[in-house]
């Protein structure tokens, strides 16, 4: 009943040295550093794959209104299904991440960092202070950190309270203000208008802890992994119906089929990648690449085994969006109850064919109505599922 | 977002999710810039713009229109509703019109597959679960959802329909009533209440699908610290709010012939009536109304605007004589003195600034004040038992509905006014008496209240109780004509939709002698010789908040003698019963119509209204503030405090 | 609630306040501090917050009803909140759900009579490798299987003693 270690490869964390990203950013212009996080072509590990070295470039560039600072957020809402390598970070490398939001405050000309743990993760939060009060013994935190004049910041944690949706980086800042996690119009955009109104920088904890391997062993490193567009390694959760379920990090652009191999799900009847907003990919696709070019992820890789009923996977994703969604936006609000009302229609067996294409019109509205990016991706499994699982599903569908 | 509803952005209590940003422009030495303007394509032809116009702005601009449901001129931008989503060339996602500024040259396309489709779904979602049919709705051919599913060719449900009551109607409050069945969450009313009013009643509770806009803990609105203001009512798109109707009251006395039916009508109400005929905002239907209301059954029509000048005159009379007080008897006296007249704003002050409530001027408000005298001078000049009379008073508010059922409001023995009325419920009266109210004759108000001036006329606009008072108490202080310091008497520096405005006025010369009205409460002017009379007006509670928090603080407004203050933007123009929809044109074009009112009376001011001197000579003959005045000309206030129990 | 008991939750809201902030910012903070030490934030609770922070009780029950983890009603000395996301439901999360029901005698979304217990589901606890996993209060447990439910709350009961004492005004 006790958690086990999930690590089932070594990561790179392990072999890089401490404070060696750090040391090396204090050595560097602000303009180097985001040089250097943008020339190895490192995207946000969140799941959206925002190029970091813009998003900092934006942030370094916007203006500080009056009597404020710049904020350096740490996402370590960790909430998509079936993902939980923040999780294991933030257990065996949280220096490693606050080293890497150091880092970026330096570049962007932040003085306040922020944390933002899921409530779900609440006994992370003693680990994480005593990490924090370390870092400022040793002055890695607080005024003129590693010696450099004028360079200040800290680091708080902010515990979350619930919700999926703060994962998306706007209602994460409105939830720092204290509102209800409701995303924001965009633009304008966290880089200009963030916490309190000032330039802020959201990033996951996967990518703060890559920052520093980058500082650390230089861009050219980083980008001599992956692909071309989906450079580095990315850690992957994986769970379901495999030999191995854990923590794995493997380069970006490995296929979904070597990925089975290796955790033992061999003989899987799909795979849903990048979580409950992610794409169901069926046994004759597992040769497509998981990279921000063909199938995206934040991470998160849940094996389906032979034996499962793609409806009762769409229903529990569908119940998980119509708990989580803000319900703030019409198509999402609406529309999620809408496509779990037609599984459930499904799983009866009275769901005519144009009632079915009537909800497949509806996912597009979704998708490209939708305020965030949860509305947006929350009907993909749907989509995926009826599209790859015709027959199974079809054969409970009433035809009129 | 105008001038009355909000002052700037970053006033506002609206999370960023709910509220327009502040574009900043940024590289505007980009190519598309020039002179602070940027281009923007809207299906296929290009135009200018100023930065930081918003889509729907540009769109609107150059004659093309998108839909919208969330958006309302009054409020921040929300971005909840999607109906107004366009395609914007190179984003993957479609974007809302409303909230998007355009800070770099943009192609926009409005009405492409793509966006028909959506935004036709977004109203199949909001039909899925909106309960209730159009025809037995307050709302029905008024209504924003109504309209948009008309002209997106709604013709069945797509995605079903909720065919039972999913939320009790709540009923609790006098003034507004709650329909949440016919919500569809575009949460202008939360915006409408934290933001326009600073109340913070609505707000958005729970979250997903079972998200619905809901009162503290889900308190009934009769328990809560609703103000009655109505505003929400104004700007709800649906039928979801709307005021607690008193038309089949009101038939029920027409038709029991043993009651004697008066009826009240305020300014504003004739200001803005001609919208329910579809006549343009600011068409005065003052005399047709008259006609209209006798064909109805009412006995007699009186026009509130006689009551205004009775309220300038003892309000007035109570200001000088705390002046009196202050300056000459050194006794400790609340100043500054607030006005009294705007239900909202009095029941805003119990709740929020109770402690205040020695301010407030003691005298009724003109409805109430017309109330009392019916029942007592006016039934027994008639000789009608006050039991068989029945008052009405059409009135711009649903707070006025609260305010006539105060269980204070009786010291005429009876009532003071049984029924308000607001202006939608008098013309859908009208209505279905069978009468086009823009084909009327023109018509009178009967004796003996039917002389108003034009004082009581300006009441129906903010800063119009200011200026009405200000002619009085100028004349009768000292002694010279106000035309002679204004032209045609219009003190304009208290006029306008500012937020808040405040006026210094030197009073260099008194009058040498009282008026005999006055002569025995105030034996001399001479203690304002010199003194300089200094005045405010706000408008909306939001901002009332303003000026209390700066009296808190001890600043500019603590040293003010009078502040005027209306419970709504505009002032009852903008009322909470005033036809619907409201904006700041709209509001201006009615206030255009109560000032043209105005200048077009022979008397201006209320001290001159002959009426008023008669009742004081027939009736209140101990004059203003005397012993029958305090007990049915004036009231008191409740500290209730914003504790919800 | 008695007066003393008023004033104490006024203190304590109070220093809270001092803690993080007189700023929108620390609602949060302030909420789920709160609920800490009096499991529940109360009405009353709640409209003495929104007076310190100077904003409407009606928005401080717009977040309270917003985040699953805050809440208005008391849902027991231990809350325990199971899993319900997919990886979860693989590894067989419905029948200690079932098991669940049975050995505290309530249904997800109760609390026990005795206001010791209460049932909730989560939104993915974030073990999805070692399903199905089940939050009690600020302790994970993983792989638990339906047989293992009654352990789980027996080792709740023998450590209530010392909880119920931190708790001075539930």
């Amino acid at each position: 009943m006790t958690p086990v270690n999930s690590k089932k490869t070594p990561f790179t964390f392990e072999s890089v040295e401490p404070e060696s990203g750090l040391r090396a950013a204090l050595g560097m212009s602000r303009a180097d550093i985001i040089g250097e996080v943008s020339a190895c072509n490192l995207r946000g590990r969140g799941g959206a794959g925002f190029p970091t070295g813009t998003k900092w470039n934006l942030a370094a560039a916007a203006k500080v209104k009056a009597g404020g600072t710049k904020y350096v957020v740490c996402n370590a809402d960790e909430g998509e299904p079936g993902t939980f390598k923040d999780r294991v970070i933030l257990s065996d490398h949280a220096d490693m991440v606050f080293e890497g939001m150091t880092i970026g405050a330096r570049a962007i000309g932040a003085a306040v960092g922020i944390l933002y743990l899921r409530s779900e993760y609440v006994y992370l939060r003693p680990h994480l202070e005593q990490v924090l009060e370390r870092r400022r013994a040793n002055n890695l935190l607080g005024q003129d950190i590693g010696g450099l004049a004028g360079f200040s910041f800290d680091i708080h944690l902010h515990m979350g309270a619930g919700a999926y949706v703060c994962g998306e980086e706007t209602a994460l800042i409105e939830s720092l203000e204290g509102h209800r996690g409701e995303p924001r119009n965009r633009p304008p955009f966290p880089v200009d208008t963030g916490f309190e109104g000032q330039p802020t920088v959201v990033n996951n904890v996967e990518t703060f802890a890559w920052v520093v391997c980058v500082l650390s062993r230089g861009a050219h490193w980083f980008k001599s992994i992956g692909t071309a567009k989906s450079t580095g390694y990315k850690l992957f959760s994986v769970s379901g119906d495999c030999r191995e379920p854990g923590v794995y990090e493997f380069p970006l652009g490995i296929t979904v089929g070597e990925f089975l191999e290796k955790v033992g799900g061999q003989g899987a009847k799909a795979v849903q990648i990048g979580g409950a907003s992610g794409h169901c990919v069926p046994a004759s696709e597992f040769g497509r690449r998981i990279a921000f070019e063909d199938l995206s992820t934040g991470g998160s890789i849940i094996v389906l085994g032979p034996g499962r009923d793609m409806l009762a996977v769409a229903r529990n994703f569908m119940e998980f969006f119509v708990e989580e969604s803000c319900g703030q936006c019409t198509p999402c609000r609406v529309g999620n109850a809408k496509l779990l009302e037609g599984v459930e229609m499904l799983q009866r067996g009275e769901c005519s064919m144009k009632y079915l294409q009537e909800l497949l019109g509806l996912c597009e509205t979704m998708q490209l109505a939708s305020k965030c990016g949860l509305g947006q991706s929350s009907p993909n499994a749907f989509v995926s599922i009826v599209k790859h699982f015709k027959d199974e599903i079809m054969g409970r569908t009433l035809v009129h | 977002m105008s001038a009355d509803t909000r002052q700037d952005l970053n006033s506002s209590r609206a999370p960023a999710s709910q509220k327009g940003q502040q574009v900043t422009p940024s590289g505007s030495d980009a190519a598309g810039y020039i002179g602070g303007l940027v281009s923007v394509n809207i299906d296929g032809k290009d135009h200018k713009v100023p930065l930081g116009t918003t889509i729907l702005e540009a769109a609107r601009q150059v004659g093309i229109k998108i839909p919208t449901l969330c958006h309302h001129p009054d409020l921040c931008v929300a971005g909840v509703c999607r109906v107004c989503v366009v395609e914007v060339e190179n984003q993957r996602a479609l974007q809302a019109a409303c909230a998007y500024p355009v800070t770099a040259p943009l192609k926009v396309k409005t009405h492409t597959a793509k966006v028909r489709q959506a935004r036709r779904h977004v109203i199949d979602l909001l039909l899925s679960t909106h309960y209730g049919e159009c025809y037995s709705c307050k709302r029905n051919n008024n209504c924003e959802l109504q309209t948009l599913a008309n002209e997106h060719g709604v013709d069945f449900y797509r995605f079903g329909h909720v065919t039972e009551s999913q939320y009790p109607i709540d009923r609790s409050s006098y003034s507004v009533i709650r329909d949440p069945d016919k919500c569809v969450l575009c949460r202008r009313c939360v915006r409408t209440c934290i933001d326009v009013q600073e109340v913070g009643v609505l707000e958005a509770v729970g979250r997903s699908d079972k998200t619905r806009i809901g009162t503290y803990l889900d308190k009934p609105l009769g328990d809560v610290v609703c103000i009655n203001c109505g505003q929400c009512i104004n700007r709800c798109p649906t039928g979801a709010l709307h005021a607690n109707d008193a038309s089949d009251e009101v038939w029920r006395a027409i038709d029991d012939p043993k009651k004697h039916v008066v009826i009240q009508t305020a300014p504003s109400p004739r200001a803005g009536i001609g919208e329910c005929f579809g006549l343009e905002p600011g068409t005065p239907m003052t005399y047709q109304m008259n006609t209209a209301l006798k064909l109805c059954g009412f006995d007699k029509v009186f026009d509130t605007n006689f009551s205004a000048d009775l309220t300038i005159i003892e309000e007035g009379t109570e200001l000088l004589m705390r002046l009196h007080k202050a300056l000459v008897k050194k006794e400790p006296v609340a100043l500054p003195q607030f006005t009294s007249c705007s239900p909202g704003w009095v029941k805003y002050l119990e709740h929020f600034y109770p402690e205040y409530i020695p301010n407030l001027s003691s005298a009724k408000s003109p409805q109430q004040m017309f109330g009392a005298v019916i029942k007592t001078y006016y039934a027994k000049l008639n000789n009608i038992d006050p039991k068989d009379i029945v008052t009405v008073a059409l009135m711009p508010c649903s707070a006025k509905k609260f305010e006539c059922n105060r269980p204070e409001m009786d010291s005429s023995g009876f009532k003071d006014v049984d029924y308000g009325l607001t202006t939608r419920e008098l013309a859908q009266m009208i209505k279905e008496a069978g009468i086009n109210l823009p084909d009327m004759p023109k018509g009178e108000f009967d004796d003996p209240f039917g002389t108003a001036t034009g004082s009581g006329v300006i009441f129906g606009a903010t800063g119009g109780v200011m200026e009405a008072a200000l002619r009085t108490v100028i004349e009768l202080v000292t002694g010279a004509k106000v035309e002679s310091l204004f032209e045609n008497a219009n003190i304009t520096p208290v006029r306008g939709f500012d937020g808040v405005r405040y006026v210094e006025l030197p009073l260099p010369e008194v009058a040498p002698d009282v008026i005999p009205l006055l002569a025995h409460l105030i034996p001399s002017w001479d203690f304002l010789k010199g003194a300089t009379l200094k005045v405010a007006v706000a408008h909306g509670t939001a901002n009332a908040k303003k000026v209390m928090e700066n009296i808190k603080a001890g600043g500019q407004f603590s040293q003010c003698h009078f502040i005027e203050f209306m419970g709504c933007p505009g002032g009852c123009i903008g009322g909470g019963g005033q036809p619907i929809p409201t904006s700041p044109e709209i509001r201006k074009a009615r206030a255009r119509a109560i000032y043209e009112e105005d200048a077009a009376c022979e008397v201006r001011k209320s001290h001159e209204n002959p009426a008023v001197l008669k009742l004081y000579h027939e009736f209140f003959t101990e004059g203003p503030c005397g012993h029958l005045s305090h007990k049915l000309l004036h009231t008191h206030y409740t500290a209730r405090g914003k504790f919800i129990g | 609630m008695l007066v003393g008991q008023q004033q104490r939750l006024q203190d304590d809201i109070r220093a809270l306040v001092e803690r993080f902030g007189r700023k929108r910012s620390a609602l949060i903070p302030v909420l789920q501090e709160l609920q800490k030490t009096h499991t529940t934030v109360s009405d009353f609770a709640m409209q003495v917050v929104a007076d310190e922070l100077s904003i409407h009780p009606a928005e401080v029950y717009g977040v309270t009803s917003f985040y699953a983890f805050l809440r208005q009603e008391s849902r027991g000395r231990f809350v325990f909140r199971l899993c319900g996301t997919i990886s979860c439901e693989l590894s067989g999360k419905s029948r200690v759900a079932r098991q669940l029901e049975n050995d505290l005698g309530i249904r997800f979304g109760e609390t026990t009579a005795d206001g010791r217990f209460g049932l909730e589901w989560a939104s993915c606890l974030g073990m999805c490798d070692q399903g199905p996993a089940l939050l009690v209060n600020d302790r994970v447990y993983t792989g638990v299987t339906p047989e293992q439910v009654h352990v789980i709350i027996d080792e709740c009961k023998s450590t209530f003693g010392a909880h119920a004492r931190e708790a001075v005004h539930s």
